[in-house]
């Protein structure tokens, strides 16, 4: 308890120095308002579209919740395939890891060619940016898994499925969940990037038609709000790992 | 395999451990072994000494059924293993590190061999926690591996082991990583071990001292690739503990190996430690 008020302080009052900062500054030099909006008007411009922002925070969150939640399907069946059979390793990590030189954002239209305006090409162009960091740092984790251990296990009789389940995956999950992190975080940037691309609801658009009307605090207050989703997605991934990862004294437990 | 269990060693007693006319060398590797030929009884203590990288490792990995040999035959107890690979070895093997599983807490990283080999959980960890005292690893049950020191470490993956059920106990230079007053605690406790439980034991070493401390037999490895291997008896009284390394027979025997090895032999006795 003592431990998180102490780590959290800091940010915490660094946070509060900034934001007075802004306010501050935005006064004195009577910055325009569709440059950087005042604080205190993007603080009231969330509180008067408390509801309708909800209703767009809840569907963008929405999205990026699904498209994660198929990403971490999709990345982790392909590296358990390509841990299980040696030739769809070498015939597919080279490709994934290839594909990673593609501008994804330059994909992204394809999906909404294919998937329409509808809530599926948000999700397909989510799956598109957090698919690769699963897949490939949950196929690296298995790579992770100490040999010696495999082959004592063997010494004692382990079968195939043994070596998988009590060696391979608890190896590999510090991996996977380096993946889901980073995933967990782009997430939402992939969500919004879909709904940019045409798309009716969703923090996205109300931002990006904001901007269009050059409401410098509805912007802001949109951007406050996808950050803030962003960093709640990661904040949760990354409870659920220290909890799933307890005691195995990581390199994150020593720092954190 | 029930004259396995016979624990009495004497010229008559049954082999654990037949190695003969093994070959050996990696993929472009030199030649490891050379038509080796060696045997281990049922209830004895022989340590391999070998310098290091000359294969000692490598000659467990082959005795495991890890690795294949080029030619040759290892068989185990009274079965040969080499003509039918598909049977599952028994072996316990005890690896140079200690490969603890950072995900497990000391319990069940001992249980290992037991849950493997088909023992219900709950009766794997009740046999793990009836050894834990002896091992000097008392309340570390639910402590994971990396809050134990070296030598707890060397002593779950002992256990773990030991556990396992296979004989001969293979254990790899168990103690090289340990400085030198751990290494000599961890070295007695073995011997208590060791009069406890008096399994068949093949124990690799580098270091001449810990080979006459804890073994009836000494295999001596002096040529490159490794062709045979001299045998020393060990005719020091059991139990032994550690002081016995300043007896005059120790340290006689001690020169005959050093020469074995091809070292000048020191001229005052004891100056080579
Ligand atoms: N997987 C491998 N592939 C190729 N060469 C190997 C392999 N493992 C070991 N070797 C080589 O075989 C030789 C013997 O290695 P090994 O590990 O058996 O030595 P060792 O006697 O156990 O040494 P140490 O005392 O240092 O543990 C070394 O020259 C090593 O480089
Ligand atoms: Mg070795």
């Amino acid at each position: 308890m003592k431990k998180s008020v102490k780590t959290v302080l800091p940010v915490f009052l660094f946070i509060l120095l900034l934001a007075a900062l802004w306010e501050l500054l935005t006064t004195v030099f009577e910055v325009p308002h569709y440059i950087v909006p005042r604080l205190s008007d993007v603080l009231a411009s969330l509180w008067e579209n408390r509801l309708l922002l909800g209703r767009h925070f809840v569907l963008t969150l929405g999205e990026a919740l699904l498209g994660l939640g198929l990403s971490v399907l999709f990345g982790v069946s392909i590296a358990i395939w390509m841990e299980r059979f040696n030739l769809a390793k070498r015939t597919l990590y080279p490709l994934i890891m290839a594909s990673q030189t593609i501008p994804i954002i330059a994909l992204s239209p394809i999906m909404v060619m294919w998937f329409g305006y509808g809530v599926w090409s948000k999700i397909s162009v989510v799956i598109l940016f957090t698919f690769f960091p699963i897949a490939v740092n949950t196929s690296d984790g298995f790579r992770t898994a100490d040999p010696g251990i495999g082959e004592l296990m063997r010494t004692m009789g382990a079968s195939k499925r043994d070596l998988f389940l009590k060696w391979k995956i608890p190896s590999a999950l510090p991996g996977f969940f380096t993946g889901f992190k980073l995933a967990a975080t782009i997430s939402v940037g992939g969500a919004a990037l879909g709904e940019w691309l045409g798309g009716e609801s969703g923090l996205g658009v109300y931002t990006k038609r904001a901007s269009n009307m050059l409401r410098g605090e509805a912007v802001f207050s949109g951007v406050l709000l996808l950050s803030l989703m962003g960093i709640l997605l990661f904040l949760a991934v990354r409870w659920l790992e220290s909890k799933v990862l307890a005691k195995r004294g990581s390199s994150d437990e020593k720092e954190m | 395999m029930s004259e396995n269990r016979t624990r009495i060693v004497s010229d008559q007693a049954p082999r654990a451990l037949t190695v003969s006319g093994l070959s050996y060398s990696f993929a472009g590797g030199p030649v490891l072994f050379d038509k080796l030929d060696f045997s281990v009884q049922a209830g004895e203590f022989v340590a391999l000494l070998a310098p290091s990288g000359a294969g000692k490792t490598t000659l467990f990995r082959l005795l495991a059924g890890l690795v294949k040999p080029d030619a040759g035959e290892i068989r185990l107890g009274g079965s040969s293993e080499s003509q039918s690979p598909g049977q599952k070895r028994r072996i316990g093997y005890m690896p140079q590190r200690d490969c603890l599983m950072s995900w497990r807490n000391v319990l069940d990283n001992a249980a290992l061999g037991l849950e493997l080999s088909g023992v219900p959980r709950q009766e794997a960890r009740r046999r793990v926690r009836e050894l834990l005292p002896s091992f000097g690893l008392e309340g570390t049950e639910q402590k994971r591996p990396h809050e134990l020191s070296g030598g707890m470490r060397q002593r779950v993956s002992f256990l773990r082991s030991l556990l396992s059920g296979g004989d001969p106990l293979l254990l790899d230079e168990p103690f090289s990583a340990l400085d030198a007053m751990t290494r000599a605690s961890m070295q007695e406790w073995l011997l208590q071990i060791w009069e406890q439980h008096r399994k068949t034991v093949l124990f690799i070493t580098h270091d001449v001292d810990e080979a006459l401390l804890l073994s009836d037999r000494v295999l001596v490895a002096a040529t490159s690739p490794i062709s045979s291997l001299q045998q020393v008896a060990v005719g020091l009284q059991r139990p032994r503990d550690y002081s016995a390394v300043l007896e005059p027979s120790f340290i006689q025997l001690k020169r005959q190996i050093l020469e074995q090895l091809g070292r000048t032999p020191v001229i005052k006795e004891g100056a080579g430690q």
